[in-house]
């Protein structure tokens, strides 16, 4: 198989791939950067935490790509479990008519390509609960 | 006028729009050497000299300026403060003088961005043959199109939509965008000084190409040429001067400057709201006014999408209930709380530091009588507004001389 590399380094990949924050110890507050200290109470001492995989769509919108070839595309905030993340709404036409605010969404997996070694980049998306 | 007030005494904007012909130096001299006349003052009068331009922020426009202007040796601050830079200068030069340390100063802003383009960086990560994670997210390609969007008229569309999440409108938002920016359009027509002087129907502006949902082209702000200057005094040196100074001189009741507090969801989407709630709070118990003291209100429509969070922001209705507010008709010319009656960002155009300081002009012009068509009937008080993402933001309240 493939070597694979995570398209940031707060996505987890493997069987059942999720988010991680750095989370202040003092305050609680979720970071997905590397951080110096805490923007929220200044602590500096953070712990990994896992993410919620399920959520739903706070906000959305439709970006028109100009690049000839390209397609449009689905910005969304997600609030996962009481954590903002941001990403892109996957597996559904890039339409208003087809998107809704308060959606309900999980987190999905996809490969952006390999680089010259053959490392596949994996990045995380969104996409609709059914 | 008390000693310490402090006032406007003389303030310029040159016409936004394309200037080919000239460069930062040239228009902000422009503004800069018409604000003093305005003010009936010269160069050599001036204690301070706060000056932005933010493309250039390196370059040190204050200088620059001063060699065309007057090189007095006055202390210069060069100021940069993303959208906000303007109104930063503004209010640089207001503390100087709160402080003592001079009695007039003056303001510039100045941008040149006809032709620019979207606005907003990705995460950039070097090119490379083998995905090399970098930066603070550990990132081994850009983020624009894989994760979300930093072009701004996506950043903005989503606070729009955000906001309809957190307060349900049950009719269309596309519609509803498209009516605040026609609002804009026809005020625009109005302002000779504007980059775009075109009434737009809301069926035109919906029309128009879709650039990131549901801000069309018509929605999002037009990048321009243009530069503002003020000249600040304080009410010591105001007395001194004659009384048709006296009289033209516009009192700056409070002037405020905010960065966002740390909120959850700030470093996802940038929360535009509590600071400019904190900055509109803190404005209105500097100035004693209230929301419905205001007759008239310049903020900052980068995109249509942004005007009808700022309602809210800036307590000009109740919490909550910005859609009502803006279908009332509340906004309009004739309306409770005229909105953008220069035609806002998304017609008069926005040439970044040049903004924070020709929102200001606009509500001086009203408060002097001098608006001619356009003129807001009896205008007293008047509220400026101004946000810089990353975050700025600057709310400064004018009140018309009681001479």
């Amino acid at each position: 198989m493939a070597q694979q590399i995570p398209m940031v380094d707060y996505l987890v990949l493997g069987d059942s791939p999720h988010l991680v924050a750095n989370e202040c110890t003092d305050c609680g507050a979720k970071f997905f950067d590397r951080r110096n200290a805490c923007a929220s109470c200044g602590g500096t001492s953070f712990k990994k935490t896992d993410i919620a995989t399920e959520g739903e769509i706070r906000s959305f919108t439709i970006v028109t790509a100009f690049m000839p070839g390209a397609d449009n595309y689905v910005p969304v905030v997600v609030d996962l479990g009481g954590t903002s993340v941001r990403g892109q709404l996957m597996n559904t036409p890039a339409e208003a008519a087809n998107i809704a605010l308060g959606q309900k969404v999980r987190l999905t997996t996809y490969s952006i390509g390999a680089d010259t070694a053959g490392t596949e980049a994996i990045n995380y998306g969104f996409e609709p609960v059914n | 006028m008390a000693n310490d007030d402090i006032w406007i005494l003389g303030i310029n904007m040159t016409k936004f729009g394309k200037h080919p012909d000239k460069d930062v130096v040239d228009l902000a001299s422009e503004a800069a050497l018409a604000a003093l006349a305005d003010g009936g003052v010269t160069i050599k009068e001036m204690g301070v000299l706060a000056a932005g331009n933010l493309m250039g922020a390196a370059a040190g426009i204050g200088q620059q300026l001063q060699k065309q202007i007057g090189q007095t040796g006055i202390p210069v601050f060069n100021v940069a403060n993303a959208c906000a830079t303007g109104a930063t200068a503004l209010r640089t030069v207001i503390m100087a003088i709160k402080a003592g340390e001079c009695d007039m100063g003056l303001a510039v802003g100045v941008e040149k961005l006809s032709g620019a383009g979207m606005l907003g960086a990705g995460f950039g990560v070097a090119a490379s043959d083998e995905w090399t994670p970098a930066g603070r997210y550990g990132a081994v390609s850009g983020f624009e199109g894989k994760l979300g969007t930093d072009m701004m008229p996506g950043v903005f569309a989503q606070v729009g939509m955000e906001y309809l999440h957190q307060h349900p409108y049950d009719g269309a938002d596309f519609e509803l965008f498209a009516g605040i920016s026609a609002k804009n359009h026809f005020n625009s027509t109005m302002n000779p000084l504007a980059a775009i002087q075109k009434d737009m129907s809301v069926e035109q502006i919906m029309a128009e190409p879709m650039i990131a949902y549901p801000n069309t082209r018509a929605m999002c702000s037009a990048n321009s040429d243009g530069a503002a200057a003020a000249v600040v005094v304080s009410g010591a040196k105001l007395r001194t001067l004659s009384k048709e100074q006296q009289k033209r001189a516009v009192k700056v009741s409070a002037s405020v400057l905010t960065s966002d507090p740390y909120q959850e969801a700030c470093q996802i989407l940038p929360d535009v709201n509590t600071l400019t709630r904190s900055a509109a709070k803190q404005a209105y118990e500097l100035a004693g006014v209230g929301p419905d003291d205001l007759d008239l209100v310049e903020l900052h429509d980068c995109f249509a999408t942004a005007e009808l969070v700022h309602y809210d922001n800036l307590m000009l209705c109740s919490e909550g209930n910005a859609v009502d507010f803006f279908l009332s008709g509340a906004t309009t010319r004739d309306g409770k709380t005229p909105v953008n009656v220069s035609g806002g960002l998304e017609s008069k155009g926005h040439p970044i530091a040049a903004t924070g300081i020709a929102n200001i002009w606009e509500i001086c012009y009203h408060l002097r009588g001098e608006a001619g068509s356009r003129q807001i009937e009896g205008a007293k008080v008047g509220l400026a507004h101004v946000i810089g993402l990353g975050s700025a933001c600057g709310v400064h309240i004018l009140e018309k001389s009681g001479l």
